[in-house]
């Protein structure tokens, strides 16, 4: 059974209740459909647990087969370092289909950031460090595509449709 | 199903195509580490399935100077056609005729099905397996094992 090696800490992007009973962690791609498909589950999913869950949010960009996922998860970096994180990372899943460089701009734009600074910050590869030790912590603990899910450090290999993954984490829940 | 072959155990040798003119025997790897990644087939319908999940790992494999090699029943063409449409850069072996002689050889093929099993080796530089694991089919195991094993590789 592969566990996550990188604890979730303060490197991390955080929803939800620190002191919550059930920690989802999600290794993604911003360009994987899969991902994308996932989205709105995790969303649902965050609602019905409420206070008893918090999810975090790893990059794992899938570069030889998504080109835009690396730029897209520097831009969501870039976001999270104005303080913007999860409001990019959710425009990003919802224009899932137009990322690349004009996207960035127009949504940096929309959530009141330089998008001058954005567009330095991807050219000097700012956050491509982050990223990629997101990438290398996800290779470490048996992340096996996008998305893999962790329920309190366990890797999740059951389907993630919004059944499969409440009845996943319930299932946590119980054994505890 | 049989047992795959253990740590401890000699790799055996094999030599295989990587193209429709090259062949590559495990020997000539001889001094450094080597990662056989046994798999059942090309063109798996996902994202990041599990060669091109490694081909994304590569540079990690790379910090261990560790050579990877991935094998499977395809033919040399169809693997040819396979690594490009995934940009993979590391070499497919194709344990085409004998049809899965070398799998057959690590206890990593599925007579029923006429496939390798999704079986993991790390061997030395010495030439010795040691670690080895077998995914059921149907689950990409990752590449924790392999980094673990890699890492515990006397420097």
């Amino acid at each position: 059974m592969s566990t996550l090696k990188v604890p979730v800490g303060t490197a991390d992007h955080i929803q939800g209740d620190e002191n919550a009973a059930l920690t989802l962690v999600e290794y993604g791609d911003y360009e994987c459909p899969h991902c994308g498909h996932a989205y709105p589950i995790v969303k649902r999913v965050q609602k019905h647990f409420g206070k008893r869950l918090r999810f975090v949010f790893r990059n794992f960009p899938l570069n030889e087969i998504h080109p835009h996922a690396e730029s897209a998860a520097e831009t969501a970096e870039f976001a999270g370092a104005h303080g913007k994180f999860w409001e990019m990372h959710d425009l990003l899943f919802e224009s899932q289909n137009r990322l690349g460089g004009e996207l960035f701009q127009e949504l940096a734009k929309r959530l009141k950031l330089a998008s001058a600074d954005l567009l330095a910050a991807l050219e000097k590869r700012e956050f491509l460090a982050k990223v990629r030790a997101d990438f290398a912590g996800g290779a470490r603990s048996g992340v096996n595509g996008t998305p893999t899910f962790f329920i309190n450090g366990r890797r999740d290999d059951d389907p993630f449709e919004y059944v499969d993954l409440v009845a996943a984490i319930e299932a946590v829940l119980q054994s505890k | 199903m049989t047992a795959i072959l253990p740590p401890g155990a000699s790799a055996p040798e094999f030599t295989l195509h990587v193209t429709p003119d090259q062949s590559l025997s495990l020997s000539e790897l001889r001094g450094q580490p080597v990662i056989l990644a046994f798999y059942p087939a090309d063109w798996s319908p996902v994202c990041g399935d599990q060669m091109a999940l490694y081909n994304e790992i590569l540079p990690e494999f790379q910090k261990y100077k560790a050579e990877l090699l991935g094998i499977s029943v395809d033919g040399v063409w169809c693997h040819e056609a396979f690594a490009k449409d995934r940009h993979l850069h590391f070499p497919l072996l194709a344990d085409f005729e004998p049809k899965g002689a070398a799998a057959l050889k690590y206890g990593a093929y599925r007579k029923s099905d006429g496939f390798c099993e999704r079986a993991l080796f790390v061997i030395d530089k010495n030439g010795i397996i040691t670690w080895s694991y077998c995914s059921p089919v149907a689950v990409n195991p990752g590449a924790d094992g392999i980094l673990q094993a890699l890492e515990s590789l006397p420097k």
